[in-house]
Order: structure tokens, then C-alpha cells, then sequence
């Protein structure tokens, strides 16, 4: 089941290639901690996922590159082709001259109709060298004009052309202290209509990463490539292939294929289970969690804790909400290691705080001639703002 | 790639664009070591085969052959350009790419707008049709100007209707230097105000610069060189007044040292646009982050550091130095004290050998000591570009949309009521056809709107930062 990624915006674009990176790396480390076979099964699983093969035998990046100036993605091809290993396909980049000028209506609403075409035909052109494709995976920011304007469009479009591909976005969350002066605006424009076409949002902000950076790796000079790489190594450790829970000897073969979507039951229903006694000391409600462990002792480890009721919503039970899935086989020459994918209210405070500041900016009209000046008026603010509240008292009322 | 044309006005703005485009060469021959005609390059230089005669000429790949500057070089009086045309740069200059008259604009505002400019709008717009075309992907006019005179000021602002009326897409930046309270031309108040009136209408975003200013830098630099620090010596070429490359003449003419100044300023707002970087910046993201309302399009620059020690392992205390010295009043390019007014919002341009760290960490320490405006409290652009400027190793460039602009603009208009009271030289003006009474009414009104707007943004000040009620919603 192959993955095709498509990298928007100097963000996406400079994510992307980490990623790749990481994926290609882990695939080729000698240090698997497991048999000669297992380590060949791995290979080759993560080959067909995320590379398509060449004549010559470098493997290309099942990816579409695309951004609106043509810098970023120079040096990211450049970057690709130098390490020599792997690199992207000569003809799979979409590329303008003028940027969108950090501005989310000028990614959706001129460059989105514009180019709809010819980025379509190039996601195609990927499509077709699949097998069997699984899904969508689709890098953008959403502080910046392309990655969020273009990136909230292009989904869109996925979502009419190829409605039984899962489409998986993953979202930068920009640092809070301002990249973008306008990035409230692109976020809460960004999030809502993605929310109406994409199956799953995975989260990165740029604060947290620059923590782990900064207090866990004692890194003294953070740069963005640092934050890239660590994004990378994360990416790398769920995307990887591993064994469904079922024990079965093949690897799972939809890697995007975790239930993320969860409806709330109609209100009247009664509760499921006993209400854990921890439940007072909880500050996070889970709707669903996977856990994903690699390398050694995979299958003698202790989730219990994973599974008290305490940290899940009273209508979901955890046998449904907690899913763990293992392989032997060690990601990156960690001897263990352990990724938590989790939809809960962790992101409740952030999207909270933009949410709220981007309403104070919307009620002085800063900023919003240079909107409507290419066809997002205060209406479209407005449904926004709406949805996006919404969301806010769901996640609330877990 | 995007590119842009520098079409420089008047004696001020000639000398100002002869510095930049001496600068701009300096810089690309610095990064572009092999000698190939590059996007980066493309971006202010057009590649020409010289050897073609008539247009067919340009290159767009390959070695560079011949480079000429995407400029229109405009005076109406022909001392300054010639001298440009005899001087080292003279092969950078398309000869068809001038407009010169010979008897100049006599200091006069109506001179310059009404008569020069219905004179010479066909052959202008032919020029600036003819650089358009000679662009893949045209993104912004470069104005350069100065407010106090004639022909910069009058023809200078002429322009800019010709531009918005013919080229509307394409985003227009204007550099304008402002007469200083000293100044030696006493009608610089009428041409002034009479200039903003067009300023506020057909620019998008305005660098206003003051020759006041310019003066103190040079007169720190100069103290800091001569003071000779025990153990330090300040690298000659990193001077940001110095033109130190082998184009000019040894010898500096009084005002070179101060058009250094700006012409670093042009070329530190473009370098991330041209160059790569970590966080790249477009010159269209300039406008969007930093003019929240159209007519509020006024930004007031810094640029730091004015010189490099010649200790090369510079410690992350000197980095922090740059920043803070970005804030205080002294590198500001106009007279203006932005720590103690209102922020609307602020762009952090950085090149050379910083990463984000750094950026972050100077942001949270010099927040707390800074006004920002209650609906932007968080209103930070910045850019990370990778190639330092000649001579340095890092360097910033500070854009703030401040209300400390307002006082400059008071005082202007407080020297133009002073003239106009007396009905002082106003018939200079009013002999001009199309010129009457009302023209400089409606230019007073014009600026003292803008100061309203600026009024109304420093009353907020003294209100708390209350969050506005959120909608609600039933879930």
C-alpha cells in the first residue's frame, strides 16, 4: 500500500525532505535488532510505501513538490539528489515565480483555480505508479499563503477526485510569538476548511518542537533543520511499517488506517463502563489513542495504563479508543522506542489562544483589505470563526 | 524569481540608486563567485550581449556578459546623471533607460508634477514599458526620492499614479527622504506636503528617511572609529557608509556616506527575496504583514550593526547587541523614538549565521519593553536569509509600522502652516497651470487625516488589553 506524499510551501517542502530522509535511513540501517528476513520485510514494505524504483536503482520519493517560488524546492531537489541515495522524480514539482505573499486568500483563491490543473495531473502522474494506494499525506504550514491557502485548496480537490483515498494532513503549527503577523488569520482560514475535506489533522507546533530541541537534546543554536529533523524522526516512527494487532505475519498494510473518525453518541444514551477512581486527577481527555513500540521486548511491554478508563471519554470504552501496534524490528538504532499518537484535548489551548486572537485582530478589521482584495470576504471570516468555535466546545465537552 | 525596477528621481534619488546599484554589484560578485547570470542576479540585472545592437541582446542564462541595472534614471537637470554616465558605473546604465531636461525643476513642486510631467508621461511610460518587458515576472517598482525638492518630489510622485494606472499588480515601494529641519530649500514644506498627498494615495508602503538621521549614524561611526577602542579595529569595508569596492572614487563626497545607508537598506530588504534561507521573505509578504490598513503604509526602518569588530567568533552577547540596538532611537533612520510609542506591527529581517533560536530569544527579551497595538500583540514578521551582507556576518533590518512617525509628520506640517500663513513663494506655485489654492488644502487635509488616524491608534494606549467576547455556539 503505497503513500503519496505532497510537500506545499517552503514549510512543506523543506519538511518533506527530512522526512524522506528519516524514512530512508531507518530503512537501510543495518542494526534492525531482528533477523536477516525481518529486516528485508521491512525494507521492502517501507520501500513500497513511500519510494518507486529506477532504472538505475535509486529510489525516488513517491512525492509531489509544490510551491509558489522556486527556492525552496531548488534546493530541496538539490539536497535530494546530492546525498545520492535517494531522491525526488525529475518531473514531479509544480513551481511559480511569485510567492503568495503570506497571504491564505491569494493560495486559495488565485494560485488554487490557477494551477488546479497542472498540481492535479502531477499528483496523478504519482498515483498511477502505485500499485495500491492507501492515502494521501499532505506537509503544509499554516502560518504562510501557500502552504495554508493552496494546501486547504489542493485537499479539497483530493477530497472530490479520490474519495476513497484517506487524506492525512500534517499541520505546523507556527511558534506563538509571531513567524507571520497574519498567521492567526491563515490558521483559523486554514483549519476550517480543512476540517470540512481531510480525514486526519497531525499536529506539530513549532513551540513544542523548539522545547524538545532546546531542553531535551541540550541543541544550543536551534535551527530550523534541527526542528525539521526532529519532526522527521517522529513522522518516521509511526509511518514505518509495523504489525497490526491481530499478530499477523504480514505488515499492516494500511498505515493511515487507524479509525480517526469518531462520533460523539446522541445525547440520552447512557454511559459505557465504570467510571475509573482516577478520573479526578485527569487534565486530558482522550478520544482515542495509538501507541506504536519498536525493537526489543515489544510484546512482553505494559500498556495498562494506556488502558484506564480514566483518560478516555465516558462514551467510548478503551478496549475501542487505545490501539497498539508492534514490530521487533528497532527504528533508527533505538534499542526501544515508543510513538503516542493521540486525539485528545491536547490541542484544545492552543487552537483556543488562536482562535481568540485572531477574533480581537478581526474585530479592529486589521489586515482583512488585504483579503478581500482577492475574494475572502469578513462572511468567510465569519463561518470560520463558527466552525472553529464549535470544534473548541466539542473537544471542551469531552 | 521575481523582479524589480529602481526608477530613481531627482539629484537625491540619482545619487541614492548610484550607491545602491555600486552596492548591489559589490554584494552579487561577493556570492556569485563562478560568474554565472543567476536568478538572484536576475532580480535587479538584466544579461546582455553586447555585442547585439538594438534589443535582441538579453541573456537569460549562462555567464554573465554584460550586466545592466533595471533602472530608469530620471532628473531634469542634466549634472547628476551625467556625471553617473562618465563615472565607473556607466556601462550598468542602459543609455536608452534616461530622461534627463536641462533646465530643472527649480525647487518647485508644481514644476516638477504639472509641467515636467505632462512633458515627458509619453516617454516615461515607454521606459517603464520597455524595463516591464524586459522582466519574466515583474513584482515591484523601487522608487527613490526625496520630498524637499523639485523635481524628486513633484515628477517623483507624478510617477506613482503612472505606475498604479499602468502596471496595478505590480507593488509599489518608495523611498523617501525627508527634509530635515535645517534644511537650505525653503520651499521643502509646500513640496513635502504636496508630496504625501500622493505618498498616502497611489503608494503602497513608504521608507521614509531623514537627512538628520543619516548625519548622527555617521557621526557615531565616525566617533567609534577614531575612538580606537583598546584591542578592537572596525574592518574597513564593513562599514555600512563605506562604498569601499574598487567602483568609486577614493575620495567621498559629504553626502555618499549617507546614501550608503540607504542604498544598505534597499538591499537588505530584497536579500531575502534573492537569497536562500531558512524562513524566506517576499517582498509582497512586506505589504501584507505590515500595512493593516491601506493608508497607515508608512514604515520606519533600522539597520544594524553599522560596523563589525574585526573579532570574527562573534559571541551570541554581540548577536543580542544587534537586536537591541535595532530598537534604540539612535539607528533609527528617521527621527523617531519607536520604544516609546505604539507598534502596529514589526518585521525582523536577519541575514548571515543566526537561526531561529536566536531570533526567538531576542523577541521574548525585547517584548516586554515595547507597546504593541491590543489587536497584535504578538505582531512579529520575521526572516531568516543565509547570505550575509559584504563585510559582515550577520546583520538585521528592523521595519516597524510605529506611530512614531507622527511627529515627523507634525512638525512638517507645522513648518508648512508657518510658510502658508504668509502666503510666502506661493506664487511660484500658483503661476503653474493646473496649480490653485485648493491643491494645497486638500494636501494639508490629506496629511492631517493620516495624523488623526495615528491620534486615534496612541489613545488606545492608555486602555487596558481586554480579549473581545468569543461567539458562541450550540454544539
Amino acid at each position: 500500500m503505497s503513500i503519496v506524499t505532497v510537500q506545499l510551501g517552503q514549510c512543506g517542502n523543506q519538511i518533506g525532505f527530512e522526512v524522506f530522509d528519516a524514512l530512508y535511513s531507518d530503512s537501510h540501517c543495518p542494526q534492525g535488532l531482528c533477523s536477516k528476513r525481518e529486516n528485508e520485510v521491512y525494507q521492502a514494505s517501507c520501500k513500497e510505501r513511500f519510494f518507486s524504483e529506477e532504472e538505475n536503482g535509486v529510489p525516488i520519493a513517491r512525492a509531489v513538490l509544490v510551491d509558489m517560488e522556486p527556492k525552496v524546492i531548488n534546493q530541496t531537489l538539490s539536497k535530494a539528489a546530492q546525498s545520492g541515495r535517494w531522491k525526488y522524480g525529475q518531473h514531479s514539482c509544480f513551481c511559480q515565480k511569485q510567492g503568495s505573499g503570506n497571504n491564505w486568500a491569494y493560495g486559495y483563491s488565485v494560485h488554487g483555480p490557477r494551477h488546479e490543473e497542472s498540481i492535479m495531473n502531477l499528483i496523478q502522474n504519482e498515483v498511477e505508479k502505485c500499485d495500491c494506494l492507501s492515502g494521501f499525506f499532505i506537509i503544509m504550514s499554516m502560518a504562510g499563503g501557500t502552504g495554508s491557502g493552496l494546501g486547504a485548496f489542493i485537499t479539497q480537490n483530493l477530497q472530490d477526485h479520490y474519495s476513497n483515498s484517506l487524506k492525512m494532513n500534517q499541520i505546523i503549527w507556527p511558534y506563538g510569538t509571531g513567524e507571520v503577523i497574519v498567521q492567526n488569520y491563515n490558521s483559523i482560514l486554514t483549519l476550517s476548511h480543512l476540517y470540512r475535506s481531510s480525514d486526519a489533522l497531525l499536529v506539530h507546533e513549532n513551540d513544542a518542537v523548539h522545547k524538545i530541541c532546546a531542553k531535551l537534546m541540550n541543541i544550543k543554536q536551534i535551527s530550523f533543520s534541527d526542528i525539521n529533523q526532529v519532526l522527521a524522526h517522529q513522522l518516521g516512527s509511526v509511518f514505518q511499517p509495523t504489525y497490526s494487532m491481530e499478530g499477523s505475519y504480514h505488515y499492516r498494510r494500511n498505515p493511515l488506517g487507524i479509525d480517526w473518525q469518531v462520533r460523539p453518541p446522541l445525547s440520552g444514551l447512557p454511559t459505557l463502563g465504570k467510571v475509573s477512581l482516577n478520573r479526578e486527577l485527569h487534565f486530558n481527555t482522550s478520544i482515542a489513542n495509538l501507541v506504536i513500540l519498536r525493537g526489543k521486548d515489544v510484546h512482553s511491554a505494559d500498556l495498562g495504563g494506556f488502558k484506564d478508563p480514566a483518560l478516555y471519554t465516558s462514551w467510548l470504552a478503551p478496549v475501542n479508543a487505545f490501539n497498539v501496534w508492534k514490530t521487533q524490528r528497532a527504528f533508527s538504532k533505538y534499542e526501544k522506542s515508543a510513538a503516542l499518537v493521540s486525539n485528545s484535548q491536547f490541542l484544545l489551548k492552543p487552537l483556543d489562544t488562536i482562535v481568540g486572537k485572531a477574533w480581537n485582530m478581526f474585530a479592529s478589521k486589521a489586515y482583512i483589505h488585504q483579503y478581500t482584495k482577492f475574494g475572502i470576504e469578513e462572511e468567510d471570516f465569519l463561518d470560520s470563526f463558527t466552525l472553529l468555535e464549535q470544534v473548541v466546545a466539542s473537544y471542551c465537552n469531552l | 524569481m521575481t523582479q524589480s525596477v529602481v526608477v530613481q528621481v531627482g539629484q537625491c534619488g540619482n545619487q541614492i540608486g548610484c550607491c545602491f546599484w555600486d552596492l548591489a554589484l559589490r554584494e552579487h560578485a561577493a556570492v556569485n563567485q563562478k560568474g554565472i547570470y543567476d536568478e538572484a542576479i536576475s532580480s535587479f540585472f538584466r544579461n546582455v550581449d553586447t555585442r547585439v545592437v538594438g534589443d535582441g541582446g538579453n541573456i537569460s542564462k549562462g555567464k554573465i556578459c554584460s550586466l545592466k541595472a533595471r533602472a530608469v534614471l530620471i532628473d531634469m537637470e542634466e549634472g547628476v546623471v551625467n556625471e553617473i554616465l562618465q563615472g565607473p558605473l556607466r556601462d550598468v546604465f542602459d543609455s536608452k533607460q534616461l530622461i534627463t531636461d536641462i533646465s530643472g525643476s527649480g525647487n518647485n513642486w508644481a514644476v516638477g508634477h504639472k509641467v515636467f510631467g505632462r512633458l515627458y508621461q509619453e516617454q516615461i511610460l515607454e521606459k517603464l514599458r520597455k524595463s516591464a518587458e524586459h522582466c519574466d515576472c515583474l513584482q515591484c517598482f523601487f522608487i527613490i526620492h526625496s520630498m524637499g525638492g523639485g523635481t524628486g518630489s513633484g515628477l517623483g510622485t507624478f510617477l506613482l499614479k503612472v505606475l498604479e494606472d499602468e502596471f496595478p499588480e505590480v507593488y509599489r515601494f518608495v523611498t523617501s527622504v525627508y527634509p530635515s529641519g535645517e534644511d537650505d530649500v525653503i520651499t521643502s514644506p509646500y513640496n513635502s506636503i504636496l508630496a504625501m498627498k500622493e505618498l498616502n494615495e497611489h503608494a503602497d508602503c513608504v521608507l521614509p528617511i531623514d537627512n538628520q538621521s543619516l548625519f548622527d549614524i555617521i557621526s557615531k561611526i565616525d566617533l567609534m572609529v577614531n575612538s580606537g577602542k583598546l584591542g578592537t579595529t572596525i574592518k574597513p569595508k564593513s562599514l555600512v557608509t563605506s562604498s569601499a569596492g574598487a567602483l568609486k572614487k577614493q575620495h567621498q563626497k559629504p553626502f555618499d556616506a549617507m546614501n550608503n545607508i540607504v542604498a544598505n537598506l534597499l538591499l537588505n530588504l530584497t536579500s531575502s527575496a534573492r537569497f536562500e534561507g531558512s524562513l524566506n521573505m517576499d517582498l509582497n509578504e512586506i505589504s501584507m504583514n505590515l500595512v493593516p490598513f491601506p493608508q497607515l503604509h508608512y514604515l520606519v526602518s533600522s539597520l544594524t550593526p553599522l560596523y563589525t569588530l574585526a573579532d570574527v567568533n562573534i559571541p551570541t552577547r554581540r548577536l543580542d547587541q544587534m537586536f537591541s540596538d535595532a530598537f534604540s532611537k539612535d539607528h533609527q533612520l528617521i527621527r523617531a523614538d519607536p520604544k516609546h510609542s505604539l507598534y502596529l506591527a514589526c518585521a525582523l529581517m536577519v541575514r548571515g549565521n543566526v537561526q531561529v533560536s536566536d531570533l526567538r530569544r531576542n523577541i521574548e527579551r525585547l517584548k516586554p519593553s515595547l507597546q504593541f497595538i491590543s489587536w497584535n500583540q504578538e505582531g512579529w514578521k520575521t526572516s531568516l536569509c543565509s547570505v550575509p551582507p559584504v563585510g559582515h556576518s550577520h546583520s538585521l533590518l528592523a521595519l516597524a509600522n510605529n506611530t512614531c512617525v507622527k511627529p515627523t509628520f507634525m512638525e512638517l506640517r507645522e513648518r508648512f502652516m508657518r510658510l502658508y500663513k504668509k502666503k510666502a513663494h506661493l506664487h511660484h506655485y500658483l503661476q503653474i497651470e493646473g496649480m490653485e489654492e485648493s491643491c494645497f488644502m486638500e494636501a494639508v487635509s490629506s496629511l492631517s487625516a493620516l495624523i488623526e488616524e495615528y491620534n486615534q491608534l496612541d489613545a488606545t494606549r492608555s486602555m487596558p488589553v481586554e480579549d473581545l467576547p468569543r461567539l458562541s455556539v450550540a454544539v
